[in-house]
């Protein structure tokens, strides 16, 4: 192998039952740099990198690795980590039950001389890699008790923390705010300076330009092409994803309408939810289009989860299209024409081991009760028109949703929500993981949802993706609700608005 | 198409086929039934023969193995099917189908025959009030059973540990700790003759068609499997988990007394210590043999079943293969620890590396 390469995979192809996921597709990752590997939704990304960390079992194709002779072959993330590939998957596959500290030593814990665990030590030992990320958390809390953004930078540490000489990230930024990022990055530049070759996968396209150094193109399970990151300015590397050139996102726009006279669709007086979020108040219009902004942990998806019934609100009162409501559970929420995707896509969205179809129906469904079964023909007519409408890719609508990719399974969940036509829809973070070609229309299919007369309270990390949607955006800060800004909204506004200064 | 590649594609679709383990597992018990019977001289069929006898308690009937096992395998049916959606919606067992069995006889037999009667011809109340009673008795131990898992979140095992140690003395303690027998022919009828078919089988194929039609006709089937593969995302889904668990256990504890209205009709009388006794690890060992996970999710109901007439059939072969009621439970054990086995993810695996190895010699 040249001199400064660390790892080359050649011709690899891979096959699950009725797709061909990876056809000849060639990576090669050198010492000291960041790699992107773009592609969109279901492109072969995790699978390739399942493939070269031995959880799939890929039929041809040789991955060769710096400092060992012959082609390797690995049969588990142990085995890669052995061989110095430390792996950070698309979900975070951590152990809730057990403490932060746990989960960043689990398999590996320090021993004290009699051989037992050394709790000691590595309670602080964590708490120190935490530390130095720039984390706030106590690490001896369960992992659960902490947002998906946390669990993500713990998922993170883990993999950073050990001997590595290559570093595989999949779409680790998804569920982080920009301060995170660049806390990650920071840790990556670091890493890169140390030898280390980084793998990088994000739909982020503003990433990519910020730190990688080489671009790794596949589209539809093949390989389009290795490119210096010069080379490839952000149309183009669109065009090599998508294979067509794409309209940018720019052309989005709201319709600026004036909502004071707009009848009301929901009304939030002192609502909270004990240690989440603090006492709030919140009216929406009909047809209006509300963003919620705020640093992570700032209490976005919590005002939205006491709204719905997630979390049952423990004060204060709502109303739905001016009628008092009580939501004791996200069912009486729904009856009310609500719908809430969550962000948590693994433990809250999706039911693994049913069908694509099985999963878009369930909600609708559950809204018409038990005895109203849906007809086989009526499901598998709405299945298609949302595997349609937002371009799901999968072999069938009987497909089990575990076997899609990480952003058509949120495709799936999104139609879930489409599908029960409601009146007011939360959408936590709903492009999570979503391609660029496909975020574009989701941000569409918005608007066109207010162009209908529906509200929508739509939480996201990205504020670029919020502002180019909502009409109005209130601002969050340590489970509080400290400002609404819905005149000239900006980037600049916002950010300064988050961040504690006079908004 | 090529010939070869269409079998290719029959053999896929099997290998597919949910109901492949039960029915190859019921396929191997009839085999070694043909060559047993082939080895001592009789006719290799007479497994499967049927024929109509002229009794004189019961008139003309159906006789043959094959009724004997489906007739005798009724209880464990009946109590697959509550087992089957316990299973599915909370990854669990419930461990007390048996006892519970045994309290609701205890109770029916106690009512017919009057409290301190040990044996009575006329019944002291209408049959339908004591039939009422067992079936109220086995839904409130199925609500108690699914209070415990649904709203107090007890393990389903540790949950249904209680009625299993305490079921059978709560009906001894309802009899007045005799054995109540009720030798009265409109109670018996329930493990005797309609016409020339046993009643049991009546009573088992009304259940499960009963339930099928529920869950064919009815969401009940794709909200348990939901709840079961993930309780927390069928919530925000707008689905009651805690509901839709409580009402699999209440399911269970219904069907568990329709099973004990079957075996105490059988013997005209609540032998609290023997009826239902060892049948929840049968139904349990249904469910499994039945193709389904007992870490809950996607079930089949058809699976469980077949799973249950086999385990009765495999039951009968023992006896009839001279082995003593003893000695049973070791061949059981190792036809479970069999289907465990081949059951298991890393068996499966090996089998899939040994196919594609072979495949890859082929080729070359
Ligand atoms: N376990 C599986 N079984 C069957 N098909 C699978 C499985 N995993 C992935 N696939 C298929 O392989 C293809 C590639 O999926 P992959 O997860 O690699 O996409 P991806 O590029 O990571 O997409 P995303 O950006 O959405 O994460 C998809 O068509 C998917 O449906
Ligand atoms: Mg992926």
């Amino acid at each position: 192998m040249e001199n400064n390469v660390v790892l080359r995979a050649r011709g690899i192809s891979m096959t699950f039952p009725g797709v061909k996921a990876l056809d000849n597709v060639q990576l090669t990752l050198r010492k000291g740099e960041i790699h992107a590997l773009m592609g969109e939704n279901g492109a072969g990304k995790s699978t390739l990198i399942k493939c070269l960390t031995g959880i799939n079992d890929f039929e041809a194709g040789e991955i060769h690795i710096d400092g060992i002779n012959g082609t390797i072959k690995n049969h588990s993330t142990r085995d890669a980590q052995n061989v110095g590939i430390s792996t950070v998957y698309q979900e975070v596959n951590l152990c809730p039950n057990l403490s932060v500290a746990e989960n960043l030593f689990i398999g590996r814990e320090p021993l004290t001389k009699l051989h037992t665990i050394d709790r000691k030590s590595y309670n602080s030992r964590s708490q120190k890699i935490m530390d130095e990320l720039g984390i706030s958390v106590d690490v001896t809390q369960n992992l659960e008790n902490y947002s998906l953004a946390i669990q993500q930078m713990v998922a993170i540490a883990r993999a950073v923390d050990m001997e590595c000489k290559v570093l595989i990230l999949d779409e680790p930024t998804s569920s982080l705010d920009d301060e995170e990022v660049e806390k990650l990055f920071k840790l990556m530049r670091k890493l890169k300076e140390k030898g280390v070759g980084i793998l990088f996968v994000t739909h982020f396209l503003e990433q990519v330009y910020a730190v990688c150094d080489r671009i790794t193109v596949l589209r539809n399970g093949t390989f389009v092409g290795e490119y210096p990151i010069s080379e490839l300015p952000r149309v183009k590397l669109v065009a090599a994803m998508m294979g067509k050139y794409l309209n940018d996102l720019e052309s989005i726009h709201k319709e600026n309408k004036d909502f004071t006279n707009a009848p009301m669709e929901i009304s939030a007086k002192g609502l909270s939810h004990t240690g989440t979020v603090k006492p709030f108040d919140l009216d929406i219009h009909k047809g209006e289009v509300v963003g919620v902004a705020g640093l992570l942990g700032s209490g976005r998806s919590e005002l939205a989860r006491a709204i719905y019934g997630a979390d049952k609100a423990n004060t204060g009162t709502l109303e739905v299209d001016g009628k008092p409501v009580k939501i004791n559970q996200p069912i009486d929420a729904m009856n009310k024409g609500m719908g809430m995707l969550p962000d948590d896509r693994k433990a809250e969205g999706i039911i693994a081991d049913l069908s694509v179809r099985e999963n878009i129906i369930l909600a609708l469904q559950a809204k018409r009760g038990m005895f109203k079964l849906l007809s086989r023909a009526k499901q598998e007519e709405i299945a298609d028109r949302y595997i349609d409408l937002v371009q799901i890719k999968t072999a069938s609508r009987e497909t089990l949703i575990k076997q899609l990719s990480g952003g058509n399974q949120q495709k799936v969940i999104l139609a879930r929500w489409l599908a029960t036509d409601p009146d007011f829809l939360i959408l936590d973070e709903p492009t999570r993981g979503i391609d660029i070609g496909t975020k574009s229309e989701i941000q569409k299919l918005i608007i066109k949802l207010a162009g209908e007369g529906k509200s929508v309270l739509f939480i996201s990390s990205e504020i670029e993706e919020m502002l180019r949607t909502s009409n109005r955006m209130i601002i969050m800060r340590d489970g509080e609700k400290v400002g609404e800004l819905d005149r000239e909204l900006s980037q600049e506004g916002v950010m300064h608005a988050i961040a504690g200064g006079e908004g | 198409m090529s010939k070869k590649s269409n079998s290719k594609i029959y053999w896929n679709k099997l290998k597919n086929w949910p109901l492949l383990l039960p029915v190859i597992a019921l396929i191997l018990v009839m085999a070694v039934n043909i060559i047993h019977d082939a080895a001592i001289g009789e006719n290799p069929l007479s497994f499967f023969m049927i024929s109509l006898r002229n009794t004189t308690t019961s008139g003309t009937i159906l006789y043959g193995r094959i009724i004997d096992i489906i007739n005798r395998g009724s209880e464990v049916a009946i109590l697959a099917i509550g087992m089957t959606l316990v299973v599915s919606a909370s990854a669990g067992t419930d461990i007390s189908v048996g006892s519970v069995m045994s309290l609701c006889a205890s109770f029916m037999c106690m009512m017919l025959a009057g409290y301190g009667v040990s044996s009575t011809t006329t019944l002291a109340m209408p049959l339908a009030i004591g039939l009422l009673c067992a079936v109220v008795m086995g839904i409130v131990c199925g609500a108690f059973n699914g209070t415990l898992v649904a709203h107090l979140k007890i393990q389903p095992m540790v949950a249904t540990l209680i009625l299993y140690s305490a079921a059978r003395a709560i009906g001894l303690l309802l009899c007045n700790d005799l054995i109540v027998y009720v030798r009265n022919p409109s109670f018996a009828y329930f493990g005797a003759f309609t016409g020339p078919i046993p009643t049991p089988i009546i009573i088992t194929a009304i259940c499960i068609i009963i339930v099928s039609l529920v869950l064919k006709k009815t969401a009940l089937g794709m909200y348990i499997q939901s709840v079961g593969i993930n309780a927390r995302a069928s919530r925000i889904a707008g689905l009651n988990s805690r509901l839709l668990i409580f009402l699999a256990y209440t399911l269970c504890g219904l069907f568990a007394a329709i099973a004990g209205i079957v075996a105490s009709s059988r013997i005209t009388s609540a032998d609290s210590n023997n009826i239902g006794l060892y049948l929840e690890m049968d139904a349990i060992l249904s469910v499994a043999l039945g193709g389904n996970s007992l870490g809950g999710g996607k079930f089949n109901l058809a699976g469980s079943i077949i799973g249950a007439y086999t385990i009765q059939a495999i039951t009968t072969t023992l006896y009839a293969l001279g082995v003593s009621t003893n000695q049973a439970p070791v061949f059981k054990a190792i036809i479970v620890i069999l289907i465990v086995v081949i059951e298991a993810p890393p068996f499966k695996a090996f089998v899939r590396k040994f196919n594609a190895s072979r495949a890859a010699a082929r080729e070359v």
